[in-house]
């Protein structure tokens, strides 16, 4: 008698054992993937797209990398969501994330091989992870109050997240060049205000922060290339042809006479609207959509500069930095709020013509101009700078920072091994199991700094076991070195985040007893 | 082979293309039933109970769902035999009706055909095993009867309540935060629920998610809250007090239904035209401003030109928002729909304590949330999580709490759980089969076998020794009674 199916062809279950072990390789196939960018001494990866045009992308952040895989491990998706989450939150820590959910599925791997039921290892890491987070909480430090040391302290942790990336090489300059833009964010978590142009040319030192705004366009033929005390308009209109917005209206006429008074009508339209705008006393005119030629001339005549297709982001940008509204109707030139800065003038980078605002009113948007060898080096600047920028604008919200270095890790790693000693009950081992997993990411580090990491944790372990002690790695020198002296520090947030997921990911797999997967969806053959 | 032979002896077929069929008979036919019925209790077995596991499903797209949900899983298995698509359903009608309970109906189903294939190797008539069936559940419902507690609970006390939803959630992932999750899912119901009718309307519960967070910072919210954000980025951010314009109604000049041409032929034709277009648009603002609407929300979306008018006269604005979600603010703030801006009046607006934007980590995600309305009917519980398959998982475990809440809103009578429901009724049926006689006393033994099973998955998913373990609870129980 057949074994009836009761699942579709191609579709599989796997339970138990291999249900684990499937998940656990997956997990742990990622985890080592990621393993080699943590770190100063961490090392990039080269993606190539397999789509037309192969382009090439150039990495060290976790969650860039992650995003650009292919994978079918369901497990392994869900490590790739966690550092997907993480970036989005925070910003950084995307492969400390991955690396530390790998490691805790490692270790309880171990645990489930000596018969210890799942449930008890989720229980034991619950504990634990409150454990941890209580521990690093009595040992944050917290310096809102006073100015300079918050300063400092951003200073610091721009550099520990820049060391990791391209520009650590230009650690100093770009980590203030991140603070700067941050803090005249004033509070705000909203980027968007950070603009960031890529010029390919020059090299990196060359990067700069602007004050003022700077587009990406040209100032059209004809009109001044250079003005002062400029009064801006920022509008969001058409100014092609003013389409009739009553639906179903058309243009019906029975001579060529009429046709050639219709767009007659039509140009003075244009003039009226025109003059209208001149009537706000404006000398200079961004528009997000098109400008044509016409009315760009009666522009050209007025004197006033005249900027076309600016993107709506900048045009966001560039109200709030000029204080202007943006308008759609000019009706009322006296109730319309104008944008004011000292001077608009076109300047050149590399070999490209831009146009700048500078001395505006409200500095909360600026302006950050990468230059660097070439558009990978450029790309990947980027994603490290909007990395800073993330971890930066999170800490301004929530100030309370932590040394860098392993010290966190080893930290919580002595709170939950005290806690393991006091438990009574299975539970214990994997308390113990998560306290070995912590200890994983200072043992990464070293290992990628080529340093021995065995003999390193060691020490570092017996120097956390005094009081107070302020003990991290120092790859450079390549020993235990004195965090506070060295300067590197991290922000709470971030860690706190990295905890968390991590063990929620690792829990969410460990409950996993049984895979059941469907046929894959059948496609067409294609031509 | 159906071949039959014809008086003359040439064969003929009786079914068509009967060689790609095959065909069961008899015993095997039901046999091949109940290892099919079986299977899908073996896998729905090990999620049972606090310390059940979860399974991982792969979708024919790539996604992957981890869940626990007896009903959610069933639905996402592709299955093709006609018997567990029975059981699929059955799962789903228990998800419906009930809302919790899908896995442990399942996992009864399957111990109660594996007690019935023992049955039927004896010889018993499979109709007499279901008439025995049939008398043993109904003694094991009266039973149930008679021991439920009816409770009290109301406005203030809500614990009885919060602890059978904190049952319900201790099997799910979120059981880390299972107390605070239940006290939500109580007064997110106690909100809604109609007390003298008896009855709760569940939609009028929005559960809505967005990653980021951790979970302790779901929140139940006695608003609506909107996946929207203002519609000009230089409209105020946080309204007081406000007067809720809404409106399915875009703000663009007035589309007629019936198909129209309009044909321009002259210059002043076009200049009238012209000025109509300005006026329209002046209208529709001037109408919301003067009714003393101080927010206006719209189905549909705005014209650019309406948009500044707005943002110029102060008077924030929200675009493209879903008729459901209307719907719901409609409820919330007590306004009325408004679908023309003639009928706009100061009658039918809504109101609401405060409006605000709210912005999430590192992105442009911004959400609209509404709040202390005048009628606070509608509730949205909003829940945070570290990722999106966490999310999905919490809504799930959710949902389940919120149906347990309503069942108890509906009929106000417990019964105790951790499986001692189930033996009080195995050991009553057990006790009633002595008195019938005839065959039927065989069904009525093996159903008692088969509702020890849930028991039994419960404490195998321990770790514990299911058979002592239970005949130690039902020496316990019978020395009680």
């Amino acid at each position: 008698m057949a074994i009836e199916r009761i699942l579709k062809d191609d579709a599989s279950e796997e339970k138990g054992e291999r249900a684990r072990m499937a998940s656990f390789v997956g997990a742990m196939a990622i985890a080592d993937l990621v393993k080699t960018t943590l770190g100063p001494k961490g090392m990039d990866k080269i993606l190539q797209s397999t789509g037309r045009g192969q382009s090439v992308t150039v990495t060290n952040d976790g969650a860039t990398i992650l995003k650009s895989l292919h994978i079918d491990n369901p497990a392994a998706k869900v490590l790739v969501d966690i550092s997907k989450v993480q970036d989005d939150e925070v910003g950084d820590g995307t492969t400390s994330v991955v690396v530390l959910a790998g490691e805790l599925l490692r270790e309880a791997e171990k645990l489930v091989a000596s018969k210890i039921h799942p449930m008890t290892i989720i229980e034991g890491f619950r504990m634990a992870a409150k454990c941890a987070r209580e521990a690093l909480l009595k040992r944050v430090v917290d310096n809102k109050t006073n100015e300079e040391k918050f300063k400092m302290d951003l200073m610091k942790i721009a550099k520990t997240t820049l060391s990791s990336k391209i520009l650590s090489q230009d650690k100093e300059h770009f980590a203030k060049l991140a603070v700067d833009a941050v803090l005249r964010l004033k509070g705000s978590t909203n980027l968007e205000s950070i603009q960031i142009i890529k010029k390919p040319g020059g090299s990196l030192k060359d990067s700069f922060l602007d004050e003022g705004f700077i587009l990406d366009k040209k100032i059209g033929i004809g009109q001044p290339k250079r003005i002062e005390n400029a009064n801006i308009l920022v509008a969001n209109t058409a100014m092609d042809t003013d389409k009739v917005k009553i639906y179903g209206a058309r243009v019906r006429v029975d001579s060529m006479a009429k046709v050639a008074d219709i767009e007659a009508a039509e140009k003075q339209k244009m003039r009226e609207k025109v003059d209208k705008i001149l009537a706000h006393g404006i000398n200079c005119f961004v528009n997000r959509q098109l400008i044509y030629n016409f009315p760009e001339e009666l522009f050209a005549n007025a004197g006033v500069l005249a900027i076309e297709h600016a993107d709506f982001d900048g045009i966001e940008r560039l109200a709030l930095v000029t204080g202007g509204e943006i308008a759609s109707t000019f009706d009322n030139p006296e109730s319309v709020k104008l944008g004011h800065c000292k001077l608009i003038e076109e300047i050149m980078i590399g070999e490209d013509k831009l146009i700048k605002f500078s001395g505006v009113e409200m500095g909360q948007a600026c302006t950050v101009v990468l230059r660097g060898a070439s558009h990978h080096v450029l790309d990947e600047a980027e994603r490290s700078l909007h990395d800073a920028l993330c971890v930066l604008s999170q800490t301004v919200n929530d100030s309370r920072v932590l040394f860098g270095g392993g010290w966190p890790e080893m930290v919580m790693a002595k709170a939950v091994d005290e806690l393991a000693r006091t438990t009574p009950g299975k539970r214990s081992h994997a308390i113990e199991a998560f306290s070995k997993a912590l200890v994983a990411i200072p043992t990464t580090i070293a290992d990628n700094a080529g340093l021995d990491s065995a003999e390193l944790v060691a020490r570092l372990r017996a120097e956390h076991n005094k009081e107070e002690s302020n003990a991290g790695i120092d790859v450079i020198s390549g020993s235990v070195g004195d965090m506070s002296e060295l300067g590197i520090s991290e922000a709470f947030k971030v860690k706190q985040a990295v905890l968390l997921s991590a063990t929620e990911a690792a829990e969410m797999i460990l409950r996993v007893d049984e895979i059941i997967t469907c046929a894959p969806r059948r496609r067409e053959d294609r031509m | 082979m159906a071949l039959a032979f014809d008086e003359y002896g040439r064969p003929f077929i009786i079914i068509k293309e009967q060689e790609q069929k095959t065909r069961l008979r008899g015993l095997d036919a039901q046999k091949a039933n109940i290892s099919a019925g079986r299977s899908v209790a073996r896998i729905l077995r090990t999620s049972l109970g606090p310390k059940g596991m979860d399974k991982m499903l792969s979708s024919p797209d790539g996604d992957v769902t981890i869940t626990n949900d007896g009903a959610t899983i069933l639905e996402q298995m592709d299955v093709d035999n006609q018997i567990a698509k029975l059981m699929v359903e059955l799962s789903r009608s228990q998800d419906y009706e009930i809302g919790d309970g899908t896995t442990g109906v399942v996992v009864m189903a399957g111990s109660l055909l594996e007690q019935a294939e023992k049955l039927l190797e004896r010889g018993i008539h499979p109709i007499r095993i279901a008439e025995g069936y049939e008398l043993a559940s109904r003694i094991a419902v009266e039973h149930l009867e008679r021991i439920a507690h009816k409770f009290e609970f109301g406005e203030n006390n809500i614990e009885s309540l919060v602890q059978t939803c904190m049952t319900t959630l201790s099997s799910k992932i979120v059981n880390r935060c299972k107390r605070k999750l239940a006290e939500i899912s109580v007064k997110a119901v106690l909100a809604v629920a109609d007390l003298e009718r008896k009855d709760v309307n569940l939609d009028l519960i929005k559960v809505d998610g967005k990653v980021g967070g951790k979970l302790e910072d779901t929140e139940l919210i006695y608003g609506i809250v909107v996946d929207k954000d203002m519609s000009h980025p230089q409209m105020p951010k946080q309204i007081q007090d406000a007067n809720i314009a809404i409106l399915t109604c875009p703000f663009e000049p007035p589309k007629p239904k019936t198909k129209h041409k309009v044909d321009i032929d002259t210059v002043e034709k076009f200049e009238t035209l012209r000025k109509q277009e300005q006026q329209y648009f002046d209208d529709m603002v001037q109408k919301c401003k003067d009714v003393g609407a101080t927010l206006v929300i719209c189905q549909w979306g705005f014209d650019d030109e309406a948009n500044h008018l707005l943002m110029h006269r102060n008077l924030p604005a929200v675009r493209w928002v879903g008729g459901v979600e209307l719907e719901l603010i409609a409820i919330a703030t007590g306004g009325r729909i408004v679908p023309r801006f003639q009928e706009l009046t100061a009658e039918k607006l809504g109101k609401a304590g405060l409006v605000r934007e709210k912005s999430f980590g590192t992105t442009k995600d911004r959400m609209l949330y509404i709040e202390h309305c005048a009628n606070s009917r509608a509730v949205t519980i909003f829940i945070r999580g570290g990722n999106k398959m966490m999310i999905e998982e919490t809504k799930r475990s959710i949902h389940d709490a919120l149906c347990v809440a309503r069942n108890l809103i509906r009929n106000n009578s417990i019964v105790y759980g951790g499986g001692s429901a189930e033996i009080a009724c195995s050991i009553a049926v057990e006790a009633a089969a002595d008195r019938y006689p005839g065959v039927e006393q065989y069904a009525i033994r093996a159903f008692a076998d088969a509702l020890d099973a849930i028991p039994m998955a419960l404490a195998e998913n321990s770790g514990l020794q299911p058979i002592e373990t239970l005949s130690a609870v039902k020496s316990q129980q019978i020395k009680v009674t």
